[in-house]
């Protein structure tokens, strides 16, 4: 065991994966040479060499497409996309290609990659670095999509990712890179070194794919989060004292239905938490989801506590974040109906 | 007043539409046998000339002539004739097919048949191709079964799709032919990630990305020459000039300035103009390309001359936007009917022949059909199971589509 930042136990998994498998290369803009703008590919290029970690050019539909072509030659890509904001240009590649290859070809090509990207706000990254777009991928299918909370989770799912078969976004919350963050910007962030979840093991480890984890029991309400809302809805639990259930969903694509059903039959009520804008986003999805199969069990309308309608604003961000005093208010609001 | 008066916007136009005269005169067409032949390893500045003019082999009076010419044999000819005869009549057949509603649509490759055919021939077993949908003739000149070909075409119980693709989009790994996007120009880059990922393996293999005049214009196409000289990658970067995107000429992808071929020199890539209808000529030039990829020497730009004598596609009517006589006017002629002369003029064939091997390859074809109709055609008889709609997304099928399959019935 070592204690690991989140960008430490990102890197640690594509090092062990690199050692275990020559058939892993990672690329993408400033990744090489510099260890990417986070760091989280450091030191991989002066181990591995510079044809297994390199430096791209700045076009993302060039690193996705590239690496889509190298999965095809029977190579295991990992990619990182700088900021999830800027895989736009590549998301033609993403839907239309890497998803579908499989599909079309009846399997006889496939598309084993991990597209990694920093996503979400907190950091002052303002409208163009702090987007939540996973919405976008959930809607594709063929793709896997994941969103860990923590280092160990970060390390086990991405080392499954890289193993997996078939193409894996893998959204890694950058206000948890150094430490959980409770939505108190105020505060100083404790680091990951206080935390449990920053005792992440050194070597190979692998966490499912599709399975959500309870990361507070509780009888009254169940919280639905992911990424950094899970620390949020957390923070809101315990500041409210209300007995919350709170559901780390950890994989998007494919989502742990049996955990989410299994706690709001027992809940009877459900508050649903995420950072991207409310409309058509993915806690749409999962209210539907709950709605189809906890209709019965319901004592209140589900709560969605998103992002805005509105690109994520600089200055404001901290009234844009679902922070705990609006997590809280939900809760209480879906305790009182 | 300013001294400027107002701006007006620039729309290229063709030289001719409908009802009017043919014209070609804007195609500088040089000499065959006059363009040199480079050592591979040239630098790519040296050669500027050559993404200007057009290698050609074969001349008027069927010679093959100039520092191209001499790298086939009688026999490889003999094979290469027959490979156009026989896309050339399967495309014919399949037509066919589609107008009496066996398939949804079908999509041609009168006129260039040539291009893929020839170019297969330069490359090697386990090398890659990411084509577009107009170069079967890379599957037919590496002998894939045309019956499976026409399976897919008839999303029969057969179709080695299962009915999840497309008619002409076909796949094929072991024929070195990736599965077909319809997103156009997506495959490029791809080419040069799989070309990327043999050079890092350390292997000999090396790939060949298609893309069609009209399609340079995506972006794909210029991240795919980013990479491609960036990484020198081992690829072979194809573009299939045939003059038209759908009604659409090419002068609106290019702007009136420069060739094709040209986009490559700003990158430091070798770039090359070929005559796209003679079957010598675009072998030497794929075959000159691939050693250049080969000996670790990057890729290489080739532009091939053609032009699309059929529809685009099924849906398309290309006399609303062309004048009906404009292919026969196209300067380059017949790339069938060149190599047949070539070939009755090195005396190892004869209008006879020629006419003997069309009758039986059209029965070759017809019996090919006969076997593939048997097994169902898009709207009639055997078709692939509707659980096959949710198989192969994942490798392993996740609880949500399983859900989703049950509630279909299967
Ligand atoms: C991304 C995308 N945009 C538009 C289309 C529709 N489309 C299909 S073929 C075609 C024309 C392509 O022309 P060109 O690249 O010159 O190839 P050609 O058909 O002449 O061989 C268009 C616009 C498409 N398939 N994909």
């Amino acid at each position: 065991m070592a204690r690991m930042t989140m960008i430490e136990a990102v890197r640690s998994a594509m090092d062990v994966s690199m050692g275990r498998d020559e058939d892993v290369v990672v690329f993408g803009e400033d990744v090489g040479y510099f260890g990417g703008v986070f760091r989280c590919t450091q030191g991989l290029q002066a181990k591995y060499g510079k044809t297994r970690c390199f430096d791209a050019p700045i076009s993302e539909a060039g690193i996705v497409g590239t690496a889509i072509g190298m999965a095809a030659y029977g190579l295991k890509p990992c990619v990182e996309i700088q900021f999830a904001d800027y895989m736009y240009p590549a998301y033609d590649q993403l839907t239309q290609e890497a998803a579908r290859i499989r599909y079309r070809s009846n399997g006889d090509f496939t598309c084993p990659i991990v597209v990694r990207m920093p996503t979400g706000g907190g950091i002052f990254g303002g409208q163009t670095h702090s987007q939540s777009p996973e919405a976008l991928f959930t809607h594709v299918c063929g793709l896997k999509v994941i969103v860990p909370s923590n280092p160990y989770d970060a390390k086990g799912l991405l080392i499954s990712a890289i193993e997996d078969p078939d193409p894996v976004m893998f959204l890694e919350p950058k206000r948890l890179y150094n430490g959980p963050f409770d939505g108190h910007h105020e505060r100083p962030v404790t680091p990951w070194s206080k935390h449990e979840l920053g005792d992440v093991p050194e070597g190979h480890y692998s966490i499912p794919i599709g399975k959500a984890e309870i990361r507070r029991k509780g009888s009254a309400v169940t919280v639905i989060a992911y990424g950094t809302m899970v620390h949020v809805a957390l923070a809101a639990a315990e500041e409210t004292g209300i007995d919350a259930e709170v559901i780390d969903l950890r994989s998007l694509l494919p989502l742990d239905l049996e955990t989410i059903v299994q706690s709001v039959t027992k809940t009877g009520r459900c508050v649903v938490v995420h950072e991207a804008t409310l409309t058509s986003g993915f806690g749409g999805e999962l209210v539907a989801l709950v709605q189809e199969h906890c209709f019965y069990h319901l004592e209140a309308p589900v709560v969605r506590v998103t992002g805005w309608d509105t690109p994520y604003p600089h200055a404001q961000e901290w009234d844009y974040f679902p922070g705990p005093a609006r997590v809280g208010r939900a809760l209480t609001e879906a305790m009182e109906a | 007043m300013d001294e400027f008066s107002r701006l007006s916007l620039h729309v290229p136009e063709p030289a001719v539409r409908p009802g009017d005269q043919p014209d070609f005169s804007n195609v500088k067409i040089p000499k065959a046998g006059s363009v040199p032949r480079p050592e591979v390893d040239v630098e790519p500045e040296a050669i500027r000339d050559l993404a200007y003019s057009i290698i050609r082999v074969l001349n008027r009076e069927g010679e093959a002539v100039g520092p191209w010419a001499g790298l086939l044999s009688d026999e490889e000819l003999l094979t290469g004739l027959r490979h156009m005869m026989l896309l050339r009549a399967f495309d014919a057949r399949m037509l066919m097919a589609q107008r009496q509603g066996k398939t949804s649509f079908y999509m041609q490759h009168l006129g260039e048949e040539a291009v893929s055919c020839a170019f297969r021939r330069a490359l090697r077993r386990g090398d890659m191709n990411f084509p577009t949908y107009r170069q079967a003739g890379l599957l037919i000149a590496d002998d894939y079964p045309m019956v499976d070909m026409m399976n897919q075409i008839f999303s029969n119980e057969l179709d080695p799709c299962h009915g999840r693709q497309l008619p002409v989009m076909y796949t094929s790994k072991e024929h070195g032919f990736f599965t077909i996007s319809g997103n156009l120009a997506t495959q490029y880059v791809q080419a040069v990630g799989w070309a990327m990922a043999s050079a890092i393996k350390n292997d000999t293999r090396i790939a060949a990305g298609w893309i069609g005049d009209g399609s340079t214009a995506e972006s794909d196409f210029h991240s795919s020459l980013v990479f491609a000289s960036t990484y020198k990658a081992p690829v072979i970067l194809n573009i299939v000039n045939n003059q038209w995107a759908i009604s659409t000429f090419q002068g609106i992808a290019r702007g009136g300035s420069g060739t094709f071929a040209a986009r490559g020199l700003g990158f430091g890539i070798p770039a090359l103009r070929v005559d796209g209808n003679d079957y010598l000529a675009v072998y030497a030039v794929a075959r000159w390309a691939a050693e250049r990829a080969r000996r670790n020497l990057g890729p290489t730009l080739i532009e091939y001359v053609t032009y699309r004598v059929g529809a685009h596609s099924t849906s398309d009517d290309p006399s609303a936007y062309r004048p009906k006589t404009e292919s026969e006017a196209w300067p380059l002629g017949d790339p069938v009917l060149r190599l047949k002369k070539h070939l009755i003029l090195r005396g190892v064939w004869s209008d006879e022949r020629h006419a003997q091997a069309e009758a039986e390859i059209m029965d070759q074809v017809i019996q090919a059909q006969k076997e593939a109709e048997s097994h169902g055609t898009l709207h009639a008889g055997g078709r692939p199971s509707v659980r096959d709609i949710f198989e192969g997304v994942y490798a392993e099928m996740p609880p949500h589509i399983r859900r989703q399959r049950q509630k279909a019935g299967y």
